[in-house]
């Protein structure tokens, strides 16, 4: 008959021969073409950077979490139904509790290896979370955001603060005396959201604080709503990290229209692979050694009662410094209370440092001008006043946490509570500026560095004598790979507004909006903001005259 | 190849790093004009392992063997979990008292876990190939022809469906769209009562005793010692009601005695006993219950964010975020000698809410 049928027999019969392994990738072929995902992913190259690991740091720490976690709901009883306490811990015995407290207890005391599934479950959030930080910072510190990235960086931004209340959330269910006591500062600053505060915080109670109901509420919010949406968000994240290929440093044989690095098999399988299980037996370990959240140390949870010197867990520290820091402003008006002093913080300043995080690639895009494509990542240096932005924003994120602790430091360096607070207050507004300022500087004097290299070549330490006596040192020039490599980046011009007088002498409208743009600009690219880079010209013209050492 | 800062982006065909490679370990700058040219990728210098098949023997040894300790790692928390005592409380320098099942069945989890990882890790170092090599980047924008295709077949679509052109149905939809998650957001109604007036009143009413929750016995003026913090419940209160906590977390009262020449605020004096004053436990910042008492000053500081109130004066806020005095209760004496309230708090304890006024 046809030909093409004939085609399929032999298609079939060549088939028929192959080895097991490949039979049943055939089959798999078959119904769900395999083949073709394989041939774009199963060679795909994978630039390498110790910083490209911090990402799979947080996919690790993520993935050993959804699993000691199932574990744990096969043991903790989400429930605030009150039980004494009959366990083998005998402090508490007799105690009354919640059945959520009761159950952990079981699990830390009773189930054989459930406390070392806890830890690991605290532990690895807190890796997680510690990852998800600093892989930002890495992400935010190299330009990694850029187009066409934009939107991933928005997915790993919903990811670290969906991260923050699922584990707040999680620290919450054991219902113990510390976590019941962030509870509480939870409840208040609920409480403090105008007009709609009151209603919030009975609808999420189920009635007035605590009430027998937000232990099994922020169950299902902590092991079924924030782990789905996460698990979405970061399956997204990975698939656009794969379809728009790995960002790469500059370097010899690397730019914008390639990436160069080792093929996913086998060299990124057998590392990113053994590298989940060196975090999974690090975090292991961790657990083994380290007692985390001995919630039997604090025990369960009284509103009339509470444990000196409490913290939360360290994601959650800046929210603990931002409002012991602030003054306690309250206005009260016509029958209403508007607590300024709680809601000004963690509602309104809070909020506003997301957005500005979250938005920083539309932002800076924005600034700039730059529509195009990056794949090759900025040395920090070389954006100074990103780097310095980045840094402040750091700083600004210690002086919360430090203001967290400030009882904690005024104790232990004997100072008075309330000089840490009034220099937790200045600092809060001075230190980021300084950060920025002296961060800038450190930037341009490493790009003066980078250009000294670049044009007189490498210091080699070796001192020679000259004929009259001189002693001078030997500098040694860079290969090409090196100098190509520190004079890859780009330096932008800012874009201007142009004249504001046209040809005819008439007045041009420029909107405000376009004004702050270029001044913005001028401050993030104009003079002053980076040190020009050598020219080829220059380079020459210095190679030529001092001949070769 | 022209010359100016930038110009390796548009890098021409002749300078691809297949092109290049070979001249690339050189290292010396040849001619001026192109001097910050990419030299293209260096050539792959070849480990121990590839030249000498004795070294690649030894990792592969090294491999195997962080293999099998996984697989020992193992055993050894089987062992420990059907050995050991989960009570056990064990001396190990230098982390110190801990459990026993725990530390073994962490330590053999995690070496089992790192020998694998260490293992795949050493294998892909060593053994491998470790050439780089480069791939092609496509930009992510479609091409014009596909943009146009998409941008016509949309229009074609949007077309056939007469969205356009039918507004009644357009607008009804969306209106529909728009309406129907109200049904969801009404569905949430009974996570919980409304607040109405249940945040202004607590558990205290005229002629309750002060009950001391250890003993729970009611606090006769004598029990209130010069210099300590006493803290008191409402009668018939007990743990095992189903709103304890609820009713706790309101009502629960400090007290305090200061010779009445020192208390500077006339309506706290006449609101005590003889110079027993009795102050709401609750922190009016955000809810902490209050637990530290200065008795020279007549301090009262939240242990959570250091909100100080002084006792001796109103409950008055002196340091410290919190945003209102406490609410103090009026407390007399009964007719057998005990402590009583003489009504609720005259304002809602615990931290502000926006009906709060
Ligand atoms: C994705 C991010 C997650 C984070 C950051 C996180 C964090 C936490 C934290 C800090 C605790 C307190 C543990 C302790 O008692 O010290 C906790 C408890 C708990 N988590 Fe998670 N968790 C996450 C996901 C999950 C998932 C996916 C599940 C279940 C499928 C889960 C189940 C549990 C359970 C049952 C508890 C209470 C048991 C106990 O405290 O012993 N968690 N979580
Ligand atoms: S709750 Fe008392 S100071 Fe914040």
């Amino acid at each position: 008959m046809s030909t093409t049928e004939h085609a399929t027999d032999d298609v079939t019969a060549r088939r028929g021969k192959a080895p097991a392994g490949e039979k049943i990738a055939d089959w798999a072929d078959g119904r769900l073409g395999i083949y073709g995902l394989a041939k774009a992913n199963m060679r795909k190259i994978f630039p390498d950077h110790w910083s490209f690991m911090l990402g799979e740091i947080c996919l690790y720490s993520f993935v050993i979490i959804i699993l000691t976690g199932v574990y744990l709901t096969l043991f903790f009883h989400p429930s605030m139904q009150e039980v004494t306490y009959s366990g083998p811990y005998v402090p508490l015995q007799g105690i009354r509790m919640s059945e959520a407290f009761n159950s952990t207890m079981n699990i830390s005391f009773e189930v054989r290896g459930g406390l070392l599934i806890r830890q690991i479950h605290h532990w690895a959030a807190l890796v997680f979370l510690a990852g998800m930080f600093v892989h930002m910072m890495r992400v935010f510190f190299t330009g990694a955001f850029r187009k066409p990235r934009e939107v991933n960086w928005l997915f790993g931004f919903l990811l670290f603060v969906l991260g923050m209340f699922t584990g707040f959330t999680g620290y919450s269910l054991p219902d113990d005396l510390l976590s019941g006591t962030g509870v509480r500062f939870m409840e208040g600053a609920i409480l403090s959201v105008p007009i709609v505060g009151t209603y919030l915080s009975f609808f999420l109670f189920g009635g007035q604080f605590p009430g027998n109901d937000f232990v099994s509420r922020f169950y299902s919010i902590h092991i079924l709503l924030l782990p789905g949406i996460m698990a979405g968000l970061l399956v997204a994240h990975l698939i656009l990290v794969f379809y728009h290929k790995h960002t790469q440093f500059a370097g010899p044989g690397k730019n914008e229209k390639n990436v160069v690095g080792m093929p996913l098999l086998p060299v990124y399988m057998a590392k990113a692979g053994g590298f989940f299980f060196l975090v999974f037996g690090v975090i292991a370990i961790i657990a083994a050694i380290a007692s985390i959240n001995p919630i039997w140390e604090f025990g369960p949870y009284r509103p009339d009662q509470v444990s000196t010197g409490a913290q939360p867990d360290w994601y959650m520290g800046f929210s603990e410094g931002l409002i012991r820091a602030m003054p306690g402003w309250e206005i009260n008006f016509w029958g209403h209370t508007l607590q300024l002093g709680v809601f000004i913080p963690l509602g309104l300043l809070f909020p506003a440092v997301l957005t500005v995080i979250a938005i920083w690639p539309f932002l800076e895009s924005w600034v700039s001008g730059d529509k195009r494509e990056h794949h090759i990542l900025d040395r920090p240096r070389n954006a100074p006043v990103r780097t310095g932005f980045g840094v402040g924003w750091i700083t600004w994120y210690m002086v919360c946490l430090i203001g967290g602790g400030n009882d904690i430091l005024a104790t232990h360096f004997h100072l008075s509570i309330n000089d840490v607070t009034w220099f937790v207050r200045i600092a809060f507004f001075v230190a980021p500026v300084l950060a920025f300022i002296v961060t800038k500087r450190v930037c341009l004097g490493l790009q003066r560095r980078d250009r000294d290299k670049v044009l007189h070549g490498r210091e080699t330490g070796v001192i020679k004598r000259l004929p009259h006596g001189e002693f001078i040192e030997i500098h040694e020039p860079l290969d090409q790979g090196k100098v190509f490599t520190l004079t890859a980046h780009e330096q932008p011009a800012p874009a201007e507004i142009g004249p504001e007088v046209d040809e005819n002498g008439v007045e041009r409208k420029v909107d405000p909006l376009t004004k702050l743009r270029a001044k913005l600009a001028e401050g993030m690219y104009g003079e002053g903001s980076h040190i020009p880079k050598p020219t080829p010209e220059e380079h020459a013209e210095i190679t030529s005259g001092h001949g070769h050492h | 190849m022209s010359s100016e800062p930038g110009s390796h982006e548009d890098m021409s065909e002749d300078n691809l790093p297949s092109e290049r490679a070979h001249d690339a370990h050189h290292g010396a700058v040849a001619v001026a004009g192109d001097a910050f040219a990419d030299p293209g990728l260096p050539a792959h210098l070849p480990r121990r392992q590839d030249l000498d098949e004795q070294a690649a023997k030894h990792s592969e040894r090294v491999v195997a063997g962080l293999f099998v300790l996984s697989m020992l790692a193992t055993i050894g928390f089987i062992a420990s979990y059907v050995t050991l005592k989960p009570g056990k409380i064990v001396y190990i320098f230098p982390v110190g008292h801990v459990s026993a099942l725990n530390f073994a069945l962490g330590l053999t989890l995690g070496l089992a876990l790192f020998c694998i990882g260490a293992g795949a890790v050493h294998w892909a170092r060593t053994l491998m190939s470790d050439v780089e090599t480069p791939a092609e980047r496509h930009p992510i924008e479609a091409s014009p022809e596909v943009r146009a295709q998409v941008i016509a077949d949309f229009k074609q679509g949007a077309a056939e469906s007469q969205f356009g052109r039918r507004k009644l149905i357009r607008n009804t939809m969306f209106g529909a769209m728009a309406m129907v998650p109200l049904s969801g957001l009404v569905l949430l109604r009974d996570l919980g009562p409304l607040p109405g007036k249940s945040l202004r009143t607590t558990a205290w009413r005229k002629g309750m005793t002060l009950i001391n929750p250890n003993t729970n016995l009611p606090l006769r003026p004598e029990d209130i010692t010069t210099g300590s913090l006493t803290f008191a419940q409402p009668p018939g209160l007990s743990e095992d009601d189903d709103d304890f906590q609820d009713v706790i977390a309101k009502a629960a009262l400090m007290i305090v005695r200061i010779e009445p020449d020192e208390i500077k605020d006339k309506r706290e004096l006449d609101w005590g006993h003889q110079g027993i004053v009795a102050f709401s436990k609750i922190c009016t910042h955000v809810g902490c219950p209050i637990s530290l008492y200065e008795q020279q000053t007549h301090h009262v500081l939240c242990p959570c964010h250091q909100s100080t109130f002084d006792l001796a004066d109103g409950g008055r806020v002196i340091f410290g975020p919190a945003g209102h005095a406490l609410p103090q209760l009026r407390i007399s004496v009964n007719g057998s000698g005990y402590l009583e309230a003489l009504g609720d708090f005259a304002e809602p304890v615990g931290p502000s809410f926006w009906e709060r006024g």
